[in-house]
């Protein structure tokens, strides 16, 4: 089926050609990066994990979100999530290889990644990290293929799929958990150390997951003939209202419990966070445009005639996930580090070519999710 | 039975099969010097017996290991003694007992190491006395 | 003859085993006679301990002194980037108010607010940033010493989100360029791996006491095993009250501070 990917329209052509160009400047940036050291980067002795680790740690949330489609269809029998399962699953390959991309090129001796499996260590989490995101990887790439190559020959899938397909339920749910748990372990991060890490981590990826899925049907409603068909979308959106609800409110309870226990070290960094420490607002004013939009959003999504209004769910969705990636992607990672262990308030300024590298992962998950939705088209639209 | 795209087909063959026995027909009728490894530091020099930490031929061969056991030994296992087959003690120590002796890295380590297209790269971290000179 | 390899493996394993006896340091038949690198067995045997620690007392430092920054990075090769970005240290000088938030309170006077203490690796009993290294480069030997394996170190940092203590550096760039003196007994670093003091573990296996230890003229550190009674640390921790950083995180910090 991959020689579906090769065909297409001319702006099917033209956007591949732009997302390989950035994907081409990034590795170039890379082998700068390979050369020079880590140091080409924004991250220094205090603010150790940056970029790379925040879009890893929020693409671990969108990969995870497939199961919000595998879930009610093959758990429950929810019928209207029949035609697009794959593209959840599609989703899901291309946002783990783009994690595995990102901790790799975060990496200050890539050459010796296989230390990790030649010298294991169960007590580590990035240990049981490599673990199930590789075998999330694989449970996905084997059940979306298999299904859209029944779906191509016009029978149902093999018996042996539907194992591995509610395989990838719980699957998904601790690929997230264990990444929660890389942070929500260390006694000497308090911002970090908190039980309500994963299910934070799970909320907000079952908000912005399902988001870039609608995104992305609306999208290949307009483009192709594909439609994945109003229940299904509004059932997405609904998910998502849940979701973003719940993510808000998970903030909210974590403002409570440190704002009113008024616990100096805990404050500092949720201060840090929303309105900036001693001049130090860079993340902060981040924060805020991400808490706004994220209200507007839910707002958007709550009211079922804006919802059910395409444009306005688009714009609605469009904000759910620019906010989440600003919660997660940025926001995160670095408060977590400041203040420092010293009480210092180091800044994390992200470098070109470390921006260069992350846009070139995220236009390499960008071309492979545009390569497989063009394959699935291509299959379901061929009669 | 018909070959379609004869002529890109036959062209093709004949571009791989250059290409894969390059190794064999680049450097016909070239003869390249075996590495010439110089012994003749001044450390070497005051030995009254020059002997390695084991017999040459093994050196040769498992230099590689050896430091890998040495490694293991000195950093994981904090035991930086090494008793060599014949008897011998010796402090496990890359820049201190190796290079102690083959203090000309240039022109001992390197001449076979060049010839082999072998890149180790222990230099990044371990002093070579040439450095500190 | 060349030995077999069973024969090889015998002899490493037994080398390994010479842990448990007596050290064979005086032994220096076939010691490097390079005289740029002084043998490193011996004269005196290696130090051994059931757990290594270290006091401070802070009282006695010298303002403005930075002796023992000076000797233990000049000893281990530990390079001078002039950024903070990119700083890499083993020890440090910081400011009673940051090293004991939660103790420091407005109310302590002006001397005691204005004291620099020397921080560095607490080499815990508990150490999270071992509980983290997905290699094992970083790992807890018998003696109490956190030790750092450079070659198996893949750099992921992790570590450094563990260490409640900011002990911890990383190779963000090429050292080499950047350190002033090469200290020819002790390797340098590559870019792209995580370092931090190792107790001069090296030098313990000399039958020295680690080079801030000896550098500080004021003798602010105190250094031996803890479980030792007559131990030099275990007299300083008798002579009163003494406090270690953030010890309610359970990590059995065993650098001990006397205010």
């Amino acid at each position: 089926m991959f020689e579906k990917a090769l065909k297409g329209s001319r702006g099917y052509g033209i956007w591949v050609a732009f997302l390989l160009t950035l994907t081409a400047v990034g590795f170039y940036f890379y082998l700068r990066q390979l050369a020079y050291g880590l140091g080409i980067t924004g991250m220094g002795r205090d603010v150790s994990w940056g970029l790379y680790i925040a879009q890893f740690t929020f693409l671990v949330g969108i990969a995870a979100s497939a199961v919000m489609l595998v879930l009610p269809y093959y758990l429950h029998d929810y019928k209207a999530f029949g035609k697009i399962t794959i593209l959840g699953e599609f989703l899901a390959v291309a946002a783990v290889i783009m994690c595995v991309t990102f901790v790799f090129v975060d990496l200050g001796q890539p050459g010796r990644v296989m230390n990790v499996l030649l010298y294991p260590s169960p007590t580590s989490i990035l240990f049981w990290d490599m673990i199930v995101l590789n075998g999330y990887l694989l449970l996905n790439i084997v059940t979306g293929w298999t299904v859209l190559e029944s779906d191509k020959k016009g029978v149902p899938p093999p018996s042996w799929v539907r194992p591995l397909i509610i395989l990838s339920i719980p699957w998904a749910i601790s690929i997230h958990t264990v990444t929660a748990f890389i942070y929500a372990g260390l006694p000497g991060r308090g911002f970090w150390l908190t039980a309500i890490m994963a299910p934070r981590f799970l909320a907000s990826a079952f908000a912005s997951g399902p988001a870039l899925l609608i995104l992305f049907c609306l999208l290949l409603k307009r483009i192709t003939r594909f439609d994945a068909g109003e229940k299904a979308i509004q059932a997405l959106a609904k998910i998502v209202t849940y979701a973003l609800a719940t993510s808000i409110f998970f903030v909210l309870v974590e403002l409570f419990t440190t704002f009113y226990g008024q616990i100096p070290g805990h404050m500092d960094h949720f201060r840090y966070l929303f309105t900036g420490l001693d001049g130090h607002r860079m993340i902060a004013n981040w924060m805020d445009v991400s808490a706004v939009v994220a209200c507007l959003s839910l707002v958007l999504l709550i009211i079922p005639r804006t919802r059910q209004k395409e444009s306005l769910l688009a714009l609605a969705c469009a904000g759910v996930f620019v906010s989440l990636w600003i919660e997660k992607g940025l926001g995160l990672v670095i408060t977590g580090f400041i203040p420092s262990p010293l009480e210092a308030l180091p800044d994390y300024i992200p470098t070109g070519p470390e921006i260069a590298i992350t846009t070139g992962v995220w236009a390499l998950g960008l071309l492979l999710i545009t390569l497989f939705y063009k394959i699935f088209i291509s299959v379901r639209t061929e009669d | 039975m018909k070959l379609h795209d004869r002529g890109r087909i036959i062209a093709g063959i004949l571009v791989f099969l250059i290409a894969a026995t390059f190794p064999f027909w680049y450097g016909k009728g070239r003869t390249i010097a075996p590495p010439d490894l110089k012994l003749d530091t001044p450390a070497i020099a005051q030995l009254s017996r020059k002997l390695c930490v084991e017999p040459t031929p093994y050196m040769r061969a498992n230099h590689m290991k050896l430091l890998v056991a040495w490694r293991d030994s000195a950093v994981r296992n904090a035991n930086r003694s090494y008793r060599a087959a014949d008897g011998r003690l010796y402090t496990i120590s890359l820049t201190g007992t190796c290079l102690g002796c083959h203090s000309n890295k240039t022109q001992f380590c390197d001449r076979c190491h060049d010839y082999a297209g072998a890149k180790p790269n222990c230099w990044s971290c371990h002093i070579t006395p040439e450095e500190v000179r | 003859m060349a030995p077999t390899r069973r024969e090889f493996l015998k002899i490493a394993g037994v080398s390994a085993a010479g842990l448990l006896l007596p050290p064979w340091a005086p032994l220096a038949a076939g010691q490097s006679p390079n005289p740029a690198v002084p043998p490193a067995a011996g004269p005196l045997p290696a130090l051994t301990a059931r757990r290594w620690a270290m006091a401070v007392d802070a009282a006695k430092c010298r303002p403005g002194c930075t002796d023992c920054i000076a000797a233990c990075h000049a000893a281990h090769n530990v390079p001078d980037f002039k950024n903070p970005k990119d700083d890499i240290h083993w020890i440090a000088l910081e400011k009673v108010g940051h090293v004991f938030p939660a103790e420091a309170h407005s109310a302590l006077p002006e001397p005691l607010r204005a004291l620099a203490l020397p921080v560095l690796c607490n080499h815990c009993q508990n150490p999270p940033c071992v509980r983290v290294c997905p290699t094992k480069a970083t790992f807890k030997r018998a003696d109490g010493i956190v030790m750092m394996d450079y070659h198996r170190c893949i750099g992921c940092r992790f570590c450094m989100a563990a260490c409640p203590y900011g002990s911890r550096s990383m190779n963000y760039r090429d050292p080499r360029p950047f350190i002033a003196k090469l200290n020819p007994e002790f390797p340098t670093r590559t870019k792209g791996v995580v370092e931090k003091c190792n107790f001069c573990e090296e030098r313990l296996a000399r039958g020295l006491f680690p080079a801030c230890v000896l550098a500080c003229k004021e003798k602010v550190l105190s250094f031996g095993d803890l479980e030792e009674p007559g131990s030099e640390v275990r007299r300083v921790l008798e002579r009163g009250f003494s406090i270690q950083r953030r010890p309610e995180l359970g990590t059995g910090p065993q650098v001990y501070y006397r205010l």
